[in-house]
């Protein structure tokens, strides 16, 4: 069954040409991506209380109430106790509380900061493949054929908020934060890149629309290459900065690390883009090594030709991310944070041999196959 | 199009990299680095070299930059900001920029451009740099990497304090 096109665009801008239908296209696609985006993050906080509360045996956020919806007979209630509207009344928390700017600081690094740490965290989610194709059109925002470098380019450039927020604030802890920010990013970068070498050695390209065409059918590449998944997933943790190796922030020695200094929204931008990181990178985890979009029953491999197929796709790509989600907050309130000189054996003593050695034995038997 | 965004990252990269030798704060240095870095990948952009733009902000301005500033912020910036401009620094520094001009000078006025047609335009993607570095050009490289290799073992021997 092949659904006619839901917009025809053509039928009411005839004069945009090829460029301005790829450029109205694109603007749609992104303010889409970014909505889905800015509402994860949200609930995504939501969710990490409402798990920290299961874990802890207690209720967690259950008060905030709409006044119309909440007088709805059984549903309303349960919506406040679900703490659906949570989210709202922090954010407007987060935007009424005062700013303050304290007179030590250095100003600019202080304003940017916050930004800095932001923007990237928005940049990286561009050339994901998000789902197959929906009405003809691609779902992903940019299909680079250098896509995974992007991306760990721009995920490289998030560093800078933390080491400029901690050196901004001109004070003790902060700039402590800043400085195992910046050496800790360095020794986890290196083996996240190097772990995912092999699966460029199978793939063939770095295209990453190309790394789940090749994972069709079920044939996921965790399962080729188990150890580089589990340095990836161990070095996210790392650059997201979640516990066990939030040392950056590490509120029982540092106060709060980087963002000591920081109020009201300028907070808020750290936390969200901390969320918005662990999202990017739950997407990762699942375009490299868990296929995608893509699901190896139900004829979900191939990409969708009808509408209701492309949304389908989009729905198991956003789950298997939410499944990531609440892992990383899962694994939060079950670990303790790690020691520094620890974090850093880990990562160059042991990850850095371990993932060179797997890319050895990756190449040797990818010639042997070919031999 | 093209040739606006052209100007506007060569202003970029030209604009920082003047601010990185004026400014007297070696963070502000290092910073109007990474943005000249970052305008020089939006250079490789526009002649469709995508993997060494996407090489540059990755390796230069995400690593080797991070690793700068780790360094500076553990230096005691006050004395450098205090520092007078030194003659003998004046001197080699001009002296160097002009050989590296001259050479470059030369160098461009030797080669003849060829045009730019579509074939040229996917020579910056990996498949065809990895077979010019490995083919053609592998002994360059290997040469390079033990430059590296020394400069490596080198740093870590003048780290050391007491040799054993």
């Amino acid at each position: 069954m092949h659904l006619p096109p839901l917009i025809s665009l053509a039928a009411w801008l005839p004069d945009l040409g090829h460029d301005g239908n790829f450029a109205l296209l694109s603007l749609i696609k992104i303010v889409g991506v970014v909505a889905v985006l800015l509402t994860m993050v949200a609930y995504a906080v939501l969710v990490e209380r409402k798990v920290s509360a299961f874990i802890q045996d207690r209720v967690g956020p259950n008060r905030v109430a709409l006044p119309l919806i909440g007088n709805i007979p059984v549903l309303g209630p349960f919506l406040t106790r679900l703490g659906i509207w949570q989210p709202i009344a922090d954010g407007v928390k987060s935007f009424l509380k005062e700013d303050f700017t304290p007179n030590h600081v250095r100003k600019i690094y202080f304003w940017l900061a916050p930004a800095v740490t932001m923007i990237p965290a928005f940049l990286t989610v561009a050339v994901i493949p998000f789902g197959s194709n929906l009405n003809g059109e691609k779902m992903v925002l940019a299909d680079l054929d250098v896509g995974i470098l992007y991306t760990f380019g721009i995920v490289s450039l998030g560093v800078y908020g933390i080491v400029l927020a901690g050196y901004a604030a001109n004070s003790k802890y902060p700039f402590l934060g800043g400085i195992r920010s910046s050496a800790q990013m360095i020794s986890y970068e290196i083996a996240m890149g190097l772990s995912v070498i092999p699966v460029f050695m199978l793939v063939g390209n770095l295209n990453l629309s190309s790394v789940i065409s090749y994972q069709a059918d079920g044939n996921w590449i965790v399962f080729r290459q188990p150890i580089a998944f589990l340095v990836f997933l161990v070095a996210a943790f790392a650059e997201t900065n979640r516990l066990p190796f939030d040392m950056p922030e590490s509120e029982t020695e540092l106060v709060g690390g980087y963002n000591t200094e920081y109020s009201s929204m300028k907070f808020a931008l750290f936390f969200m883009g901390e969320y918005a990181n662990m999202i990017t990178s739950s997407a990762m985890m699942v375009t490299l090594f868990w296929g995608g979009w893509t699901l190896p029953f139900g004829g979900f491999s191939e990409p969708a030709t009808t509408l209701a197929g492309g949304l389908a796709h989009i729905g198991i790509f956003l789950g298997k991310v939410i499944v990531f989600m609440v892992f990383f907050i899962w694994v939060r309130w079950m670990l303790p944070r790690f020691r520094y000189d620890q974090l850093m054996d880990l990562g160059w003593r042991r990850f850095l041999p371990l993932t060179l050695a797997n890319l050895f034995v990756t190449a040797v038997i990818m010639w042997l196959q070919a031999h | 199009m093209q040739d606006y965004l052209f100007y506007i990252f060569s202003a970029l990269t030209l604009l920082c990299g003047a601010l990185i030798i004026l400014s007297r704060n070696p963070i502000n240095s290092a910073m109007f680095l990474v943005l000249s870095i970052a305008s020089m990948a939006g250079l490789f952009v526009l002649l469709h070299a995508f993997f060494l733009a996407a090489v540059q902000v990755l390796v230069y301005a995400g690593a080797v930059m991070v690793l700068f500033l780790f360094v500076i912020m553990l230096l005691d910036l006050k004395v450098e900001q205090r520092r007078r401009i030194n003659a003998f620094g004046a001197v080699t520094g001009l002296l160097a920029v002009g050989v590296i001009v001259w050479v470059m000078v030369t160098t461009m006025l030797g080669t003849s451009l060829p045009a730019v047609t579509e074939v040229l335009r996917h020579e910056g993607g990996t498949e065809p740099l990895g077979t010019l570095l490995f083919h053609q050009y592998v002994l360059p490289f290997e040469i390079l990497s033990v430059l590296l290799l020394v400069a490596m073992v080198g740093a870590i021997l003048l780290s050391k304090k007491d040799l054993k």
